[in-house]
């Protein structure tokens, strides 16, 4: 019944078997680069890039619609928020009482759109191809971050996938009790606020009884053996290698053409 | 009684290498011992005198509030972070305080959600291990081991959430034993899950004492799920301030409940042999079947999932027909993931059928539409009440007192009848007690009286009995027997045959879904055929069974073991 958002099954594709942090890695290093200039050519080509590696991360057109709209709808809002705003330079494409677009108020537009996307994609790949369990490993094994802290959170995300379930439960049991019946905006606020408060009351209990059992378990005293060990292969080097080819490439490309424009100094 | 030798100095570093899947089984000492919850005015448990040999197999019992979770916990070495909390005299496992004898003991608790840490099964099994810092290959020798010793068949990589409640305690119970414990502490081990689960569990616990030799205390509220593991009952005296505490009674099994049968059962303990009296119907309406016919359902599918138009639900569970009338009882059984909250939900008006018929006769629609899913809140609680499993879910309040008038004043009724719920069920003592620090029992007779004092006319019940005490048990049943002679509908969705038995009525069992996680290789899955689904037209073969609550009532818990 528990509805499992964070505990996908293990993805078999390429990027999956790769150690998470050379893809934060690599995701980081593009992002910077993405950062560092606002230009439609480098965001073009570390888009073109970006989606060649789809398959790798075994994201699919369909699945990455259905997982990322979000971003791409963001992302044409901004673009279109930007063309509205940019400077009036080069011809009217159109004139409709307040709204004003130009060739150079739209190439803009779609220069900023074409970076949010191409900014958010690494994530995106990122996320759909980690598997949790590998990066608390990861963080807590190769970073030495605190494994009180990662195990921790790790755990408690697991339970995140049974807070859906349990969200639904409580409000047929509070509809049972008849809260929410009265009609209006107000009130309905107030019995969601009421819902939300029950959930946060039963995640408090089920976090503590949890870390009853993950201290019955010996966790949290002392030193601690791994039975997963994190570890990086020839495929980390790659992935960490594609990071930077894609960002030489997209930089590189904006520099030759001459579009590269820095947005410190 | 010590099945094994103690064997001097204990060997407290966990990874007992020389022997494979054992280490030695552990002694408990408690010299004058308590425990004092911070805030709390009394002790949770005092003056506790008690020798446990190792190897020994101990069932703990003791009326609610005796402080055997309290033990449990002090012996598992959960407690000591609690901040103005105090213990008095001496707990010791093989002479060294529990706060020294890290990874000695396994807990396992009620909630199988809690119990389950990782996402995949086989790294949840390695978990404790590696907190104990046991090398890498050692552990990865020990995961499959424990995992085959509680019968749980399945690929190390398998999702720990697709696991039922009785598959989420033995993966519990798998990752102790790959701790190597000396002493496994089950509090409630079985009081959330259906029989079948129940059986697993306690087969597993078997087979795992056997092989380790570990030693064992067990606390539960039904005897006869444990009394052929256990060599030793120990019953707890109630921890009240001013009278003597510790150990009330202690001896063999057989030796103590034939010295105290009356005296447990009296406790709200479920003596073997033993069904606590329960009023009997006086009035059965089957007589007159379908002249009061209040819900009517026709090929009804039911499923959580809403489904879209391109994507429609699987149904949980489709039932041909079901009619519920005035005065009889129906129970809902099952194995579990059968769909019998989905329909039970379905039925009350809390969750929109993905297809077939239903509809509220005039008699209960009362001018508010046949269809109960569309019934604003305050018409719904009073033609549908509907007691959810967890009764946590359903306060709404701070107290108990306002949360018995929550429904009456939401419907603009006297207050008065409050009152006399309160005092029917043994709350009025708790009357301005904050509902969420009530005991188990307390909190079942809380939310079934928040649903009734809305008067409904239909009362749907989701496992009502989970996890209760004899006594509780027994109100309930007798509470449930009036109402049905009083008229009102009462559908419940159960395991417990004996509850079925007292109600009497019509059945109606649902088939096991075909996506159930089978294990490889188990010889009692749980897969019937789902095309099987006998529909159970109410009142038409209830003749049988309603007579039934008159005659004396079988054991609630089939014998553990039975079944193999």
């Amino acid at each position: 019944m528990s509805v499992d958002v964070l505990a996908a099954p293990r993805s078999k594709a390429w990027l999956a078997g790769a150690n998470p942090l050379a893809k934060l890695g690599a995701a980081m290093a593009i992002t910077v680069a993405l950062l560092l200039s606002v230009d439609w050519v480098s965001a073009t080509a570390a888009l073109v890039l970006e989606c060649l590696l789809l398959p790798l991360a075994g994201l699919g057109a369909s699945l990455l619609l259905r997982r990322g709209w979000p971003v791409l709808l963001a992302a044409v809002v901004g673009g279109y928020g930007t063309a509205l705003l940019a400077p009036k330079t080069g011809e009217v494409l159109l004139s409709a009482g307040p709204l004003l677009f130009t060739t150079g108020s739209v190439e803009s537009g779609v220069a900023i759109a074409l970076r949010g996307l191409a900014i958010a994609l690494p994530g995106i790949i990122v996320l759909a191809s980690t598997d949790p369990t590998d990066l608390a490993d990861a963080l807590a094994q190769k970073l030495r971050l605190p494994h009180r802290f990662v195990l921790g959170a790790l755990a408690a995300m697991r339970l995140v996938g049974l807070l859906v379930a349990e969200w639904q439960t409580l409000g047929m049991a509070r509809r049972a009790r008849g809260v929410g019946s009265e009609p209006g905006f107000f009130s309905g606020l107030r019995a969601s606020l009421g819902q939300a408060l029950a959930l946060l009351v039963q995640a408090i209990r089920r976090a503590s009884r949890l870390a009853v059992t993950m201290e019955a378990k010996g966790f949290g005293a002392g030193p601690r053996t791994w039975a997963r060990e994190s570890v990086f292969t020839r495929r980390d080097a790659a992935v960490a290698a594609g990071g930077l080819v894609m960002v030489a490439v997209s930089v590189g490309a904006a520099v030759v053409l001459g579009t590269w424009n820095p947005v410190f100094g | 009684m010590a099945r094994q030798p103690g064997r001097g100095a204990p060997a407290r570093s966990a990874p007992a290498l020389s022997a494979p899947g054992r280490s030695a089984p552990a002694r408990v000492s408690a010299r004058g011992w308590g425990w004092q919850h911070a805030g709390r005015p009394a002790k949770a448990i005092h003056d506790l005198d008690l020798e446990i040999a190792p190897g020994e197999r101990v069932l703990l019992l003791g009326p609610s509030g005796a402080g055997k979770s309290t033990l449990l916990h002090a012996l598992a070495g959960v407690l000591g972070g609690e901040e103005g909390a105090d213990e008095f005299g001496t707990l010791l496992i093989d002479g060294a305080p529990v706060a020294e004898s890290r990874g000695r003991a396994g807990l396992m608790q009620q909630d199988p959600d809690a119990q389950v840490v990782l996402s995949r099964i086989g790294d949840d099994v390695a978990f404790g291990a590696e907190n104990l810092s046991v090398p890498r290959e050692e552990i990865w020798r020990r995961v499959p081991e424990a995992l085959e010793q509680v019968g749980l068949k399945l690929p190390l990589d398998h999702s720990s959430s697709a696991l039922s409640g009785g598959q989420k305690q033995r993966l519990g119970l798998a990752g102790m034993l790959a701790m190597r414990p000396g002493l496994l502490l089950l509090d409630e081990p079985t009081a959330n899950l259906d029989p079948a689960g129940v059986v697993d569990v306690h087969d597993a616990v078997r087979r795992s004492l056997d092989a380790t030799g570990a030693t064992l205390v067990v606390v539960e509220h039904r005897v006869s799920v444990w009394l052929d593991v256990v060599d030793r009952i120990v019953v707890l005296a109630p921890a009240r301030a001013g009278e003597p505490g510790g150990v009330l009674l202690d001896g063999a099994p057989a030796e103590v409940l034939a010295q105290a049968a009356g005296m447990l059962a009296a406790a709200g303990v479920w003596v073997p042999g033993r069904v606590p009296a329960v009023r009997p119907r006086t009035f059965s309406a089957t007589d007159d079947a379908g002249s009061h016919l209040l819900l009517d359902a026709e090929a009804l599918a039911v499923s959580r999932q809403a489904g879209t138009r391109r994507h429609p639900a699987v149904p949980a569970a489709v039932v041909p027909s079901v009619r519920i009338s005035a005065g009889q009882a129906l129970s809902v059984t099952g194995p579990n993931g059968a769909g019998k909250s989905t329909l039970a939900l379905t039925l009350a008006g809390l969750l929109p059928a993905v297809g077939g018929r239903l509809e509220a006769s005039p008699a209960l629609a009362r001018g508010a539409g046949s269809a109960p899913l569309k019934w604003r809140g305050r018409e719904l609680i009073s033609r549908i009440g509907y007691v959810f499993q967890e009764p946590e879910h359903q306060f709404v309040t701070g107290t108990v007192r306002d949360e018995l008038l929550f429904a009456p004043r939401l419907l603009g009724r006297g207050e008065a009848s409050a009152d006399g719920l309160l005092e029917r069920l043994r709350l009025g003592h708790l009357a301005d007690a904050n509902p969420f620090t009530l005991s188990g029992g307390e909190k079942r007779r809380l939310s079934v009286a928040t649903v009734l004092a809305a008067g409904p006319q239909v009362l749907v019940l989701d496992e009502p009995t989970f996890g209760q005490d004899a006594n509780t048990w027994a109100e309930l049943a007798s509470l449930l027997t009036e109402l049905l002679d009083a008229g009102t509908a009462v559908v419940s969705v159960t395991h417990d045959s004996a509850f079925t038995q007292v109600l009497g009525g019509a059945r109606l069992v649902l088939g096991a879904p075909t996506d159930a996680p089978v294990e490889v290789g188990d010889n009692h899955v749980r897969m019937t055929p789902s095309a099987s689904l006998p529909g159970a037209e109410s009142g038409a073969q209830s003749g049988a069974e309603s007579g039934a609550a008159s005659e004396p009532v079988p054991e609630p818990v089939s014998e553990p073991g039975v079944r193999r």
